[in-house]
């Protein structure tokens, strides 16, 4: 790292208040005994002085405040996140997933063939050798696309049944 | 306008349903959130439409606002997201902190100070001159860290960062307002103390 730089990056920390205990003793000491640190101290510290009591905000226009009030007087606080995710679909979507994963390591591992020793690699599989057609095939496709819809069914059915039950408690009321 | 009541205070009633008691914390936080969309836009009408617009997604988001970070901490994310959503729309090109092109274009924004004028210029305007001649990250970084009552580690909930990724940041962003201070106010640095 650059000397200077490293300088500076610690007089920063010792001027934010952010050395540590044997860090801020060791700087100290440098400071009262080397003139260049103590310089560089000095100059660092006159523009932290500088930013702490210089620098301004800008303001807004005097209308800003009344746009806000009148512009949110259009809305309503929306409910929060957590209360319109259910926690279930979630965990069956990751579910659904999970299973679709450990289904195809099962598939892969069951077609190796654990006691041929010829192969000259590590892994006792060669991937010449693998029918990526058994997992690619019509069937599978099929089965996928059946659990999918499903899922999407279920979905839907959770909506729907969520919409009209808002509807009850609202001719209720 | 302000009560002395807390911030949370203040939610609680805005979520009971009391929608002017938002006012209060547009009060509190509209100088510091118009500043930073400021230093992004460095046009007040772009940034007062953007400030708007944070305001009213903090309180239409206010719900979900749960207590866990400051207000202001929650309410200046908010800020970041909108002030890059706005980059993008405005198809500005996103530039890189280390792009020696970037800082020769900030250092051309802004440069027709005449000697006088520079002369008759106090620290306060010097410092929040320069200020504006940094890129937005420099100057989001330090405004927070001056103003905006953030720690380190706030500010990087808030920008999305390491503490010691904003640490470092923050070193370099006074590093380079103190050059630009050296190379734009010449004389008000020389009667500073530091030269």
């Amino acid at each position: 790292m650059d000397t200077q730089q490293h300088m500076e990056d610690r007089l920063w920390d010792y001027i934010d208040g952010m050395a540590g205990e044997e860090e801020k003793s060791f700087i100290d000491q440098l400071i009262g005994s080397n003139l260049e640190w103590k310089t560089k101290y000095k100059e660092l510290l006159d523009v932290h002085q500088l930013m702490q009591t210089s620098l301004e905000l800008d303001e807004p226009s005097l209308r800003f405040r009344q746009n806000v009030m009148e512009e949110i007087a259009k809305y309503q606080i929306a409910p929060a996140t957590k209360s319109y995710i259910n926690k279930n679909i979630v965990r069956g979507i990751g579910a659904f997933f999970i299973v679709m994963v450990i289904g195809f390591f099962v598939s892969g591992f069951a077609q190796v063939n654990w006691s041929d020793s010829s192969s000259s690699t590590m892994i006792p599989i060669d991937f010449n050798k693998v029918d990526w057609s058994k997992f690619f095939n019509n069937t599978y496709m099929n089965i996928f696309m059946m659990v999918n819809i499903v899922l999407g069914l279920m979905l839907l059915d959770m909506y729907l049944g969520k919409k009209k039950k808002e509807l009850e408690n609202k001719t209720q009321l | 306008m302000d009560t002395g009541s807390t911030d949370s205070e203040i939610i609680s009633r805005v979520l009971r349903g009391e929608q002017q008691a938002f006012a209060e914390l547009v009060n509190r936080y509209q100088n510091f959130v118009f500043t930073i969309t400021l230093r992004y836009t460095d046009n007040r009408e772009d940034a007062e439409e953007i400030a708007q617009d944070i305001f009213v997604k903090a309180y239409r988001s206010l719900a979900d606002f749960r207590g866990a970070s400051k207000f202001s901490t929650w309410l200046y994310t908010i800020v970041t997201t909108s002030c890059i959503t706005f980059l993008r729309k405005k198809k500005l090109e996103t530039r890189s902190l280390d792009d020696e092109k970037v800082f020769e274009q900030a250092d051309n924004q802004n440069s027709g100070f005449t000697a006088n004028q520079i002369e008759q210029k106090s620290k306060v305007a010097m410092v929040n001159e320069a200020i504006k001649l940094l890129l937005p990250d420099d100057a989001k970084i330090i405004t927070l860290f001056y103003k905006g009552e953030q720690s380190l580690e706030e500010i990087g909930v808030i920008m999305g960062m390491e503490p010691n990724t904003v640490k470092v940041k923050l070193h370099r962003a006074r590093q380079r307002l103190k050059e630009k201070m050296e190379k734009k106010f010449p004389q008000e640095v020389a009667d500073a103390s530091w030269r």
